[in-house]
């Protein structure tokens, strides 16, 4: 397997963590890195399901994922068996929750390889999170004058934010420009960075483009000025696999409904240095330690940053979540989603008119195309009408989409259960809206 | 023809086709018959966002009736806003403010009515009502 004479050189498990060695395994083509399809598929109900007649194809995954029976199950295990309100009660139920609640955020902490339970906080979501953020803090280290800096293909959620704040503060939102590849421009970005510069706030993988974004360089350099890096990764935890301390990232945010878990919970990753040093975002119960009218102290972490009664059911289930995501195991997934996304891309560009936006050289999860001539929209509904499930619009990223000057592009989105034959339904779908709508 | 009778009309011209295909390929077609709005029209104040495709909409009076034209980016839409301006111009005020609009339901298109729908047809439909409210009120004050 390894090439001779370069392995040789280091001891083993060092060659293991040179970019070398990860290059050379995820490239190989072994029999290790698959998913058996049909079972994977038998865990998802909602797979099986007709639309207008027509079995349903679904490739938008990027606005949200099916679940399987086993986080659907867990669902109702919850409320079957331990419903009950978390870190309050003395009695059985009670701590059983919570029990199930904490081994849940300890399970996310693993994941994501956070150094202390401590620093994974329970949010509504993505959104919530980055609010979260952009709220506590920036009212800690925001001043008059700074500068926040974005990028050109950020989600809403990581623009509109850092737009209130700065307004609220009278700071700079700055961007990096995106080139016509829809990859970030390194050099502008190195321009941006200056002592003004409080906080970098970009997306791990592009939820329009599929774009994987350079996020070592961008930490490595915004770390050489000490300003920490937020990374949105809601379209990435389900992809690849993310590790906070090796990334040395400061913030992460990602939610449950994206990775196969259920809405209205996701995770906001904070180091604890800067947890510890921000001010709570929302108030109530749970985030307290001694209430008075005169004066009120905070708890400690995570409940600093959880007030009032948590999505427990939610917490709890992204908990199951990552369990069968790991059962099916990461580079499986990032193998086979690769491969589809190689063969749809390859398939559609021989369609006549065809205009690929987003052309990365690393992308994952994403195609994002247009027939020339044809407003997305109408391919969107001729595809639903083929039972296909695909997204077409700006993807709230409409800042992008002007870039591109498009209304929009029809997006198709993968996950772990996606097939090659739904690949090739996509590729005879936009073939037959183009001969309609041309 | 009354509203209604150019409705029925509409409902008995797609009762022909079989499958879902023929009848967005007959929506398709429509587009074509849409009495265009004039691009000195095509203005921030015409313009009807739907989130993905855009209406422009322009309203006239000629003699006691409104008279419609539109235009729309997406073609779908268009065959879909052509309809609705068949179905709605070259009437007064008060018949259009009066109008029930059942056809897109009958030939099985009400999804493309839907809150959801991002498409600008619901909103041009409200916007359509806008203006004979307008005129009427207009109308009244002379």
């Amino acid at each position: 397997m390894l090439a001779p004479g370069i392995g040789s050189c280091l001891p083993d498990d060092r060659f293991k963590q040179t970019p070398l060695f990860k290059h050379m395994t995820t490239q190989l083509i072994t029999k290790e890195h698959s998913i058996d399809i049909a079972k994977t598929r038998d865990d998802f109900p909602l797979l099986a399901t007709s639309v207008y007649g027509k079995p349903l194809v679904y490739l938008d995954n990027a606005a949200t994922t099916q679940k399987p029976q086993q986080v659907i199950n867990a669902i109702t295990d919850y409320y079957t068996r331990l419903n009950s309100n978390v870190h309050r009660g003395v009695h059985f139920l009670s701590q059983a929750a919570t029990d199930a609640f904490e081994a849940s955020r300890k399970k996310l902490a693993d994941f994501i390889n956070a150094q202390h339970d401590h620093e994974v906080i329970f949010t509504r979501g993505t959104t919530e999170a980055i609010n979260l953020v952009a709220h506590s803090y920036g009212k800690r280290f925001i001043k008059e004058g700074d500068s926040i800096i974005i990028s050109a293909l950020e989600h809403h959620s990581n623009i509109v934010p850092w737009q209130l704040l700065c307004e609220e503060k009278r700071a700079v939102l700055k961007v990096i420009p995106v080139n016509d590849k829809g990859e970030l421009m390194m050099e502008e970005f190195k321009a941006l960075l200056d002592d003004r510069v409080k906080l970098v706030a970009v997306s791990y993988i592009s939820n329009s483009l599929g774009t994987i974004n350079p996020v070592r360089d961008i930490i490595a350099l915004a770390h050489e000025k000490n300003i920490p890096v937020l990374l949105d990764a809601a379209q990435a935890v389900h992809h690849i696999a993310v590790d906070v301390q090796e990334l040395d990232v400061d913030f992460l945010a990602f939610s449950g409904h994206k990775m196969y878990g259920p809405t209205g919970i996701g995770i906001l990753y904070g180091k604890e240095k800067w947890l510890n040093e921000m001010p709570p975002y929302q108030g109530g119960g749970e985030m307290i330690k001694q209430v008075t009218f005169e004066k009120t102290t905070f708890n400690e972490l995570p409940f600093k940053f959880e007030a009032g009664t948590p999505n427990i059911e939610g917490a709890i289930c992204i908990g199951a979540a990552v369990d069968y995501i790991l059962a099916v195991g990461l580079e499986n997934i990032r193998f086979h989603e690769n491969d589809l996304l190689s063969y749809v891309t390859e398939n559609l560009a021989t369609i006549d008119g065809i205009q690929f936006i987003g052309k990365a050289d690393e992308k994952a999860g994403v195609v994002s195309f247009l027939l020339n001539g044809v407003h997305p929209y109408d391919v969107g509904v001729i595809l639903d009408q083929l039972g296909i499930a695909v997204r077409t619009g700006h993807h709230c990223c409409q800042p992008l989409m002007d870039f591109f000057e498009i209304p929009g592009t029809i997006r198709a989105s993968l996950a772990m259960y996606n097939t090659r034959e739904e690949m090739d339904q996509l590729v005879a779908g936009v073939k037959k809206a183009a001969a309609m709508l041309r | 023809m009354t509203i209604q009778e150019t409705q029925e009309e509409v409902v008995e011209e797609f009762a022909l086709f079989g499958d879902w295909m023929e009848k967005y390929e007959h929506i398709i077609q429509m587009a074509k018959e849409l009495p265009l709005i004039e691009e000195k029209y095509k203005t921030e104040d015409n313009i009807i966002k739907g989130c993905q495709s855009q209406v422009w909409l322009h309203a006239a009076m000629k003699n006691n009736n409104i008279e419609f034209t539109a235009d729309s980016d997406a073609i779908i839409t268009k065959g879909l806003v052509s309809m609705v301006v068949r179905v709605l111009s070259d009437h007064t005020p008060k018949e259009i403010l009066e109008a029930e609009l059942f056809f897109v339901e009958a030939i099985g298109l009400n999804q493309h009515l839907s809150v959801t729908r991002s498409n600008g047809l619901v909103s041009m439909i409200k916007q359509m009502k806008m203006y004979a409210l307008a005129m009427q009120a207009v109308a009244k004050k002379n």
